[in-house]
C-alpha cells in the first residue's frame, strides 16, 4: 500500500484483569490496584469534598443531582428485576408527604420523620404495587404513570395535606450543610450498595427474574416476594430522597407528584447506561446541573431531557457510562502495517 | 334521569379518549404513550387550519385528523423502527415523545379562550326534563358510531383481517407475507387518527389546554387498566363503570372526588383481578 | 419423611386451551424411586401434562397429589419447593449468564438452602461440581462461558444441571434428549440411571424409544390427551391401542435398533 494513511490499523488490547470468573481478581501491581480503584475514589471523593466549597445556590443544586441520582438508582435498581417504573415520583412524593405530615401533624422531629419517612414509602409503594407486578409488560409502567398524577389531583381536589397549599414551616435540618451531607452520603452509598448487591447472588436473581421469570419459578424461587423486596428497596431510597428533600426545603406540596421526578431519573438512566447503576449517577450528574443551566427556558426544560432522552435511546443505547468503562477497559494503539 | 343522561355522556367520552390507545395496542402490542399528546396535537392542529388558513370548520377537522394520522405514521418510522420490540425503550421513547409535544406547547403558551374550536351543532333539547345541547348527544352518536365501523373494519375488510392476525400470532403473520412494519405503523397511525376524532367532537365542549393531553392519557389507561388491554369489551366496560362511578361520585359526595374514581376504581381492580375485568389472563397460560 | 406411599399421584387431571382437549382425565400413580416413561406422538398433550404438574399451568379439572399433598395449581414455585424438578422442552436458561450462574439461581431457593443446612459453602464451587458431573468439564472455559454462546446439546444438559441443583426428589424430564447428539445420548443417559438407581424418582419423555425402553421400568402411552395404554415397554408395545394409535413407531424402534 502506498497510501500513508492506510499504514497504520488500530490494535485494540482488553485489560486482561478479569480473569475466569468475575469473583477472581488477579491484582498484580500498584498501577493495576489504582487502575482499579481511581475510577471508583476519585468521584466519590470529589463528591463528599464538594459540600464544604459550596453555598447557597449551588449548594442547593448539588442536593437537587443528589436527589435525582437517588431516584435514577432507585428506577434502575427496579429495572435490573424488570420492573419499569414511569412513575419515580410517586415514591418521591410519598416519602415527601409522610416526613411532612408527621412534622406538621405530629411535630416529629427530622430525625425520626426521616426513616420513618423511608420505610414506611417503601412498604407503601410494595404494598401499593404488589398487585401490578404479577402483570409482566407495560401494566406496570402504566399504574406507576397513573399513581403520581392521580395522588396530585386527589390532594388538590380534596385540600387534605394542605391541599394546593402544601405543608410549610417544617423543622429544617440543623444546618444547610448537614442536608447536604445527608444527600451526598446517601447517595454514594446506595450507590456502591447497589452495585455490590447486584453482583451478589441477591441481584443475580433479580436480573434471572428480568431474564426468564419462570425459569427462577422452576428453581423454587417465589418471585413475588423478590420482586416485593426490590420494590420495597426503590421505593425506600426513593422515599429518602423526596424525605430529604422536604426537610430541606421546610416545605412539601403537590409538585412532589409532578413529571420532573419522574422522567428525569428516567432520562438520567437511558443517558448513563442502564444495569450498573454508575451509568444512572452518571447520568443525573450530567442532567442535573444542565437543567439548571437551561432553568431560563422554564417548561421548555422537560422538552429538553426528553429529547435528550430519546436521542441517547437511539444514537447510544448502552449509555455514556458503558462506552466510557469499554474504552477505559481497552488500549488502543496504532500499529504500523508492514 | 339526568344521572343516566350525563353518565352515558361521560362514559361516552372517555370511551372515545380510550379507543385509539387500545385499538393501537391490540394489533401491534405498543402502548402508545404519547396518545394524549396525539389527542390535544389534533385540537391545535384544527384550531390552526381554522384561524391561520382561514378554512371552514368541516374542512379542517378532517384536515387534522389526516395530519395526525401521518404524525402516527412517522412516529413509528422515525423514532420506533430501531426499537420495536425491545419494550422499556418503546415506552420510554412513546412517553417522552408524548411529553415533549405536551411541554412544547405548553411553553408556546396555547392557552386561553381564544383557543377552543367551534361547536358542530348548536341548542339542544329536553330528554325528559334534563336539557342536553346537540353537541353532547353528537359526541355520544360519534361514540357509538366509531364503535360499529371499528367492529366492522377489524372483522370484515382484508386490512382489518390481517390485524386480527398479527393480533394473535405475530411469527405465523409473518410467514403468511404480513409485514409487521407495515401494521405496526399503520395501527398507530389509525390510533392516532382516532385520537384525532374523539379530539374534534369532544374538545368544542370546551377550551383548548395542552394539560388535557395528560388528562386523556390518564383516563384512556385507567379505562384500559380498568377493563383490561386488547379486549373490546373491557374498554366499553371500562369507560361505563369510571364513566358512571364519577357522575355517581359529583352527585352523592360531591364534584371534587370526581377524580378519586379512576383511582379507585383501578386500585380495585388491581387487587381483585389484575389483568383487567375483561383481561385475557395472559401471565400462566403462556406456552411454556 | 414417610417413604410408603406413591410419590406422586394424578387424578383425572384434564386441560383445555380454548376447544383443544390438552389433556384429558388422566391418572396415574408413581411408587418413590421408579423410572417412569411418557411416550406419544407429537402434539399429544405430554408437555402440557408436566406444566398440569409442575403448576404452569392451571388445570381445568382432576388433581395431583405429591408426596401425599395437594399440590393442584398451586405456584410453580412452591411445587419446586416441595423438590419436584422439571426441565423444559424448549430449554429456558439465563442466555446472557455465564453456564455456571444459571445454576446459581436454584442453589439461592429456600429449599437447597434448607437442605444444605447450617455448612454454607461457596455457591461456585457448588454449582461447578454439579456441572462438572453433567460432563461441563471443570478445567475448561466451558461452565465460565455464556449460556448463549454453548450449542444445543450443552444447554440441554445445563437446563438438567440447574433442576438437579434444587435437589428434587421427582425429576421430570421433557424430551432430554431431542436435539443431542447420539454420543451425547449416551454420556447422559448412564447419568440418568445412575440418579435412579441412587434413589431418585425420574419421569422421561421421550421420543428416542430404544434409549427409553431400556431404562424405563414403566411407560405411559398418550394420544390425543388421553393415557391408551400402561405397563412394561414390552406390554405397552404389544397393546393393540398403541399399535394402532401409534402407527409408525415399531418401524421407528427397528430402524434404530437395526
Ligand atoms: N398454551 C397453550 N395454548 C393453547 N394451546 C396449547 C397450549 N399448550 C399446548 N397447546 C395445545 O395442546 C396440545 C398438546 O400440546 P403439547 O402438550 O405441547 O404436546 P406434546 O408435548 O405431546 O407434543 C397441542 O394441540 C397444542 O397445540
Ligand atoms: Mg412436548
Amino acid at each position: 500500500m502506498t497510501e500513508p494513511g492506510s499504514k497504520f490499523r488500530k490494535k485494540r488490547l482488553d485489560r486482561g484483569i478479569k480473569a475466569r470468573a468475575d469473583t477472581i481478581f488477579a491484582v498484580a501491581s500498584w498501577r493495576e490496584i489504582l487502575y482499579l480503584l481511581l475510577p471508583r475514589a476519585l468521584p466519590a471523593g470529589f463528591l463528599l469534598l464538594l459540600p464544604l466549597f459550596l453555598d447557597g445556590y449551588w449548594e442547593k443544586v448539588l442536593v437537587y443531582a443528589c436527589m435525582f441520582g437517588l431516584l435514577a438508582l432507585s428506577w434502575d435498581f427496579l429495572a435490573s428485576c424488570g420492573l419499569f417504573s414511569l412513575g419515580q415520583s410517586l415514591f418521591f412524593g410519598l416519602g415527601a408527604y409522610l416526613a411532612g405530615g408527621l412534622n406538621y401533624y405530629l411535630h416529629w422531629p427530622p430525625v425520626v420523620t426521616l426513616p420513618v419517612a423511608t420505610i414506611g414509602g417503601g412498604l407503601i409503594c410494595s404494598a401499593l404495587l404488589s398487585p401490578v407486578m404479577r402483570l409482566r409488560g407495560v401494566y406496570f409502567a402504566m399504574v406507576t404513570l397513573m399513581l403520581p398524577i392521580l395522588f396530585m389531583k386527589g390532594i388538590e381536589a380534596t385540600g387534605l395535606l394542605g391541599g394546593t397549599h402544601g405543608l410549610s414551616a417544617l423543622s429544617p435540618l440543623v444546618h444547610d450543610k448537614v442536608s447536604a451531607y445527608l444527600a451526598v452520603l446517601g447517595f454514594l452509598v446506595c450507590l456502591f450498595a447497589f452495585r455490590r448487591v447486584i453482583n451478589s447472588d441477591y441481584g443475580l436473581v433479580l436480573m434471572a427474574i428480568r431474564d426468564d421469570d419462570r425459569a427462577v419459578m422452576s428453581g423454587g424461587i417465589n418471585i413475588y416476594w423478590r420482586k416485593s423486596q426490590a420494590l420495597f428497596i426503590a421505593g425506600s431510597v426513593g422515599a429518602f430522597a423526596g424525605a430529604l428533600m422536604t426537610h430541606h426545603y421546610q416545605f412539601v406540596g403537590k409538585s412532589v407528584f409532578a413529571l420532573d421526578y419522574s422522567i428525569l431519573p428516567v432520562a438520567a438512566v437511558a443517558l448513563g447506561g442502564q444495569g450498573s447503576f454508575a451509568g444512572a449517577a452518571l447520568g443525573a450528574m450530567i442532567l442535573v446541573p444542565l437543567s439548571e443551566a437551561l432553568r431560563a427556558l422554564g417548561g421548555l426544560r422537560i422538552a429538553i431531557y426528553c429529547s435528550i432522552l430519546i436521542l441517547s435511546i437511539l444514537t447510544l443505547p448502552e449509555g455514556v457510562f458503558h462506552y466510557m468503562e469499554r474504552k477505559y477497559q481497552q488500549f488502543e494503539t496504532k500499529v504500523e502495517v508492514r | 334521569m339526568s344521572l343516566l343522561i350525563y353518565g352515558l355522556i361521560n362514559s361516552i367520552i372517555l370511551a372515545l379518549y380510550t379507543v385509539g390507545f387500545s385499538l393501537t395496542y391490540g394489533i401491534s402490542g405498543l402502548a402508545n404513550f404519547a396518545h394524549g399528546a396525539l389527542y390535544i396535537l389534533s385540537g391545535y392542529t384544527a384550531w390552526s387550519f381554522l384561524n391561520i388558513l382561514g378554512l371552514p370548520f368541516w374542512a379542517s377537522a378532517p384536515l387534522a385528523v389526516i395530519a395526525t394520522a401521518l404524525v402516527g405514521f412517522l412516529f413509528y418510522w422515525v423514532l420506533l423502527l430501531r426499537l420495536r420490540g425491545i419494550a422499556l425503550a418503546e415506552l420510554i421513547v412513546t412517553f417522552a415523545a408524548g411529553v415533549a409535544i405536551l411541554e412544547l406547547l405548553t411553553w408556546k403558551g396555547f392557552y386561553g379562550i381564544r383557543y377552543s374550536l367551534p361547536l358542530f351543532l348548536r341548542g339542544g333539547v329536553e330528554i325528559g326534563n334534563v336539557a342536553v345541547d346537540y353537541q353532547r348527544l353528537f359526541v355520544v352518536a360519534t361514540g357509538i358510531l366509531l364503535v360499529i365501523l371499528l367492529w366492522l373494519f377489524v372483522h370484515h375488510t382484508k386490512i382489518g383481517l390481517a390485524f386480527r392476525a398479527m393480533a394473535q400470532n405475530e411469527r405465523t403473520a409473518l410467514s403468511i407475507g404480513i409485514e409487521s412494519d407495515w401494521i405496526g405503523s399503520l395501527s398507530l397511525a389509525l390510533g392516532s387518527a382516532l385520537a384525532a376524532i374523539a379530539a374534534m367532537v369532544v374538545l368544542p365542549l370546551g377550551v383548548m389546554e395542552s394539560t388535557i393531553g395528560y388528562e386523556v392519557l390518564i383516563y384512556a389507561l385507567a379505562v384500559a387498566i380498568v377493563g383490561g388491554l386488547e379486549s373490546t369489551l373491557g374498554m366499553i366496560a371500562g369507560s361505563f363503570i369510571i364513566g358512571y362511578g364519577q357522575i355517581l361520585a359529583a352527585r352523592y359526595i360531591g364534584a371534587k372526588w370526581m377524580v378519586i374514581v379512576p383511582l379507585a376504581a383501578i386500585v380495585l381492580v388491581l387487587i381483585v383481578r389484575p389483568s383487567g375485568l375483561f383481561g385475557k389472563f395472559k401471565e400462566l397460560e403462556e406456552r411454556v | 419423611m414417610a417413604a410408603q406411599g406413591p410419590i406422586l399421584e394424578v387424578r383425572r387431571l384434564s386441560k383445555n386451551f380454548g376447544g383443544v382437549r390438552a389433556v384429558h382425565e388422566v391418572s396415574f400413580t408413581l411408587r418413590r424411586g421408579e423410572f417412569l416413561g411418557v411416550i406419544g406422538p407429537n402434539g399429544s398433550g405430554k408437555t402440557t401434562l408436566v406444566n398440569l404438574i409442575t403448576g404452569f399451568v392451571k388445570p381445568s379439572s382432576g388433581s395431583v397429589f405429591f408426596k401425599g399433598a395437594e399440590i393442584t395449581g398451586k405456584a410453580p414455585y412452591k411445587i419446586a419447593g416441595l423438590g419436584l424438578a422439571r426441565t423444559f422442552q424448549m430449554v429456558r436458561l439465563f442466555y446472557n449468564l455465564p453456564a455456571y450462574k444459571n445454576v446459581i439461581i436454584p442453589l439461592c431457593s429456600p429449599r437447597v438452602k434448607r437442605l444444605r443446612g447450617g455448612k454454607y459453602g461457596e455457591k461456585d464451587d457448588a454449582a461447578i461440581d454439579i456441572l462438572d458431573d453433567m460432563g461441563f468439564e471443570r478445567d475448561s472455559f466451558v461452565p465460565y462461558k455464556p449460556a448463549g454462546s454453548l450449542p444445543h446439546g450443552y444447554l440441554k444438559r445445563l437446563d438438567l444441571a440447574r433442576a438437579l441443583a434444587l435437589r428434587p426428589e421427582l425429576l421430570i424430564l421433557d424430551e432430554l434428549f431431542s436435539g443431542m447428539s447420539m454420543s451425547e445420548v449416551a454420556s447422559t443417559l448412564p447419568i440418568i440411571e445412575r440418579l435412579n438407581q441412587e434413589g431418585l424418582t425420574i419421569v422421561m419423555i421421550e421420543h428416542r424409544l430404544k434409549e427409553l425402553f431400556r431404562v424405563v421400568d414403566r411407560v405411559l402411552v398418550l394420544n390425543f390427551g388421553m393415557k391408551i395404554a400402561e405397563g412394561t415397554p414390552s406390554e405397552v408395545m404389544e397393546s393393540d391401542a398403541v399399535k394402532s394409535a401409534y402407527l409408525g413407531i415399531e418401524v421407528d424402534v427397528e430402524a434404530q435398533a437395526g
